[in-house]
């Protein structure tokens, strides 16, 4: 899924440096979002990608879902978050081909 | 129709009755079973007959020099075989002793394994009884105790698979009243519950009384294992220190559950409690397992490690029994502790028809347009004739459907307008729907309370439940 309204961070490029699609290419971090439990419902999803902006973080790939499923809010604070199968804070800096993972708790039996 | 010996006609009637006769008789002398085995276990083995294959807990003296007794090397022999289990692994295992909260879909296959695997000791809690849908998934329940305790169901199913285990029978539900008091006894806690507020309180009461704990949780297609309170890693609260919203807590009853997946979570939480009880392997500490039945994928998942904010065991927390008692875990949660559905209270009574009412309506004759406002899967399992399927969720789409039916009514039937029903479930999502209705102009909606529940409890005893 590309979305090109992702609100770069402040970042100065030329524009006469580099085409659009060049920008694009080599300023754009692309991850893949894994959804469980409540957040497969909300989002009637398992996965999908996810273009980000460099330096964005783990809060930011957040705030990012939650605009396109707003019904994610629902569960934004009580979660586990993984990046790349371990545990994140959300401060952490996402990198190109991580793997985000969204984990709601389940209490059924 | 066939002929008995003495030539009196016998139907399918008299033999079902007689099957329901014997079944109930056979579960009857399985309880005084169970009991009487429950009176022996307790004698020891004083009297020094025992030398049948199965009959009582060995002499303690044999456990603590750690030697096992002819019956026990027979009986747990592919344990002992195994290099990196054996006997002392056994001998562990056998001293311990396990409390398993729940006796359903998580709770039946682990209490299954740990009275088999020879747990010395395990307790059952749960307060329900047994009722025909739990049996796809609550393996450990037979038709024959279909209406009677879960938890004697489940520890007659247990001593009836080993006898030298100590059954400890709990049937009440699990309250901080009682917690305490009952988990003190045992070594190692398995959460089998189903809802949000036991998990925080039995999460909390194994923090106040450091004992490790095995949770599992299933829901659909999906489930989750983590090992909480163990080896300084995490507890429950330091991963959700805030409770899920309402909206995200579903349960079974509503969200529906394969029930071979509860099935492997409680098995693997049979098997994360022996390894804490046998001291063996690597418990899945600060980790968490996600089982994906669908895509048949299992991913581990490294969790937080105890959080220093946390305020059940973080540094500055002092969770003592008295705070635990006093703590309203159904406020917290905003959920109740009993699985009893919500019942909510939305229209003035004058929007609002009984099953009994729309029958009336039904029988006259009179116009009117009846919509069953669950999903789609629902409506295909059972609807009541002349529904017209909108999902709450569609409502709004559905509106010149809804519109259409009532002109064609009038159409039929000039002198008067027709009315609109709406119908679900339990009578919840009904009201909802025609809260929306009367805000999009139709004010003469009216919902059915009670839903398809109440038609069948009231109306039609024969109609489908589900
Ligand atoms: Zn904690």
């Amino acid at each position: 899924m590309k979305d090109t309204r992702v609100q770069e961070p402040c970042k100065y490029i030329p524009e006469k440096m580099v085409s659009e699609e060049e920008q694009k290419d080599h300023t754009s971090v692309k991850i893949k979002v894994l959804f469980f439990a409540r957040a497969r419902d909300l989002t009637g999803m398992t996965d999908m990608s996810l273009e980000v902006s460099p330096g964005a973080t783990a809060h930011d790939c957040l705030n990012e879902l939650i605009s396109k499923f707003p019904g994610l809010e629902e569960i934004r604070n009580c979660m586990v978050l993984a990046l790349n199968e371990e545990y994140t804070l959300e401060s952490t800096v996402v990198k190109d081909r991580d793997e985000l993972a969204i984990i709601p708790p389940i209490s059924g039996g | 129709m066939a002929m008995d010996s003495n030539g009196a006609v016998e139907t399918a009637a008299d033999v079902r009755r007689e099957i329901s006769s014997l079944e109930k008789a056979k579960a009857q002398i399985e309880d005084r079973i169970s009991a009487l085995q429950a009176r022996l276990n307790s004698y020891g083995l004083e009297d020094g007959s025992e030398k049948t294959n199965c009959s009582a807990p060995p002499p303690a003296e044999d456990l603590f020099s750690g030697k096992l007794s002819a019956d026990m090397i027979y009986r747990y022999s592919r344990h002992l075989l195994l290099p990196s289990f054996g006997v002392d692994a056994q001998a562990n295992l056998l001293k311990s002793s396990v409390l398993v909260i729940g006796a359903g879909g998580l709770g039946s296959p682990a209490l299954l394994y740990l009275a088999a695997c020879g747990v010395g000791s395990v307790g059952i809690v749960d307060n329900d009884v047994v009722e025909l849908n739990n049996l796809h998934r609550q393996i450990i329940h037979s038709e024959a105790y279909i209406g009677r305790s879960k938890v004697e169901s489940a520890a007659a199913a247990c001593r009836g698979i080993n006898s030298t285990v100590q059954i400890v029978e709990h049937k009440e539900a699990f309250r901080t009243s009682n917690a305490l008091e009952i988990m003190r006894k045992y070594d190692i806690v398995v959460d089998a519950t189903d809802n949000v507020p036991s998990r925080y309180m039995i999460s909390d009461c194994c923090v106040v009384l450091g004992k490790p704990l095995i949770s599992g949780a299933a829901l659909g297609l999906e489930g989750q294992l983590t090992v909480y309170n163990y080896n300084g890693g995490p507890c429950y609260r330091c991963l959700f220190p805030t409770p899920p919203p309402t909206t995200a807590c579903q349960r079974c009853a509503d969200s529906g559950v394969l029930g071979v997946v509860p099935g492997i979570i409680g098995c693997l939480q049979a098997l994360e409690a022996i390894k804490v009880a046998g001291a063996v392997g690597e418990p899945l500490s600060g980790r968490m397992l996600l089982f994906d039945a669908l895509s048949a994928r299992i991913r581990v998942v490294k969790i937080r490690g105890r959080s220093s904010q946390c305020e059940a065991c973080g540094e500055n927390a002092t969770l003592t029994e008295q705070q635990f008692c006093n703590f309203d875990y159904e406020k917290f949660t905003q959920t109740p502790l009993s699985t009893s559905p919500l019942k909510l209270q939305l229209l003035p009574p004058e929007a609002r028809i009984t099953s009994k009412e729309y029958n009336e309506i039904n029988k006259k004759g009179e116009p009117h347009i009846l919509i069953d406002v669950r999903p789609a899967h629902h409506y295909k399992i059972i609807s009541l004739p002349n529904s017209l399927n909108i999902p709450l969720g569609s409502l709004e789409g559905g509106l010149p459907e809804i519109s259409a039916a009532l002109e064609v009514n009038k159409a039929g039937d000039n002198s008067r307008d027709s009315s609109l029903y709406v119908i679900c479930r339990r009578g919840n999502d009904s009201q909802r729907a025609v809260d929306c209705l009367h805000k999009m102009g139709f004010t003469s909606a009216k919902d059915i309370i009670g839903g398809l529940e109440s038609w069948a409890h009231d109306v039609d005893p024969k109609f489908p439940t589900y």
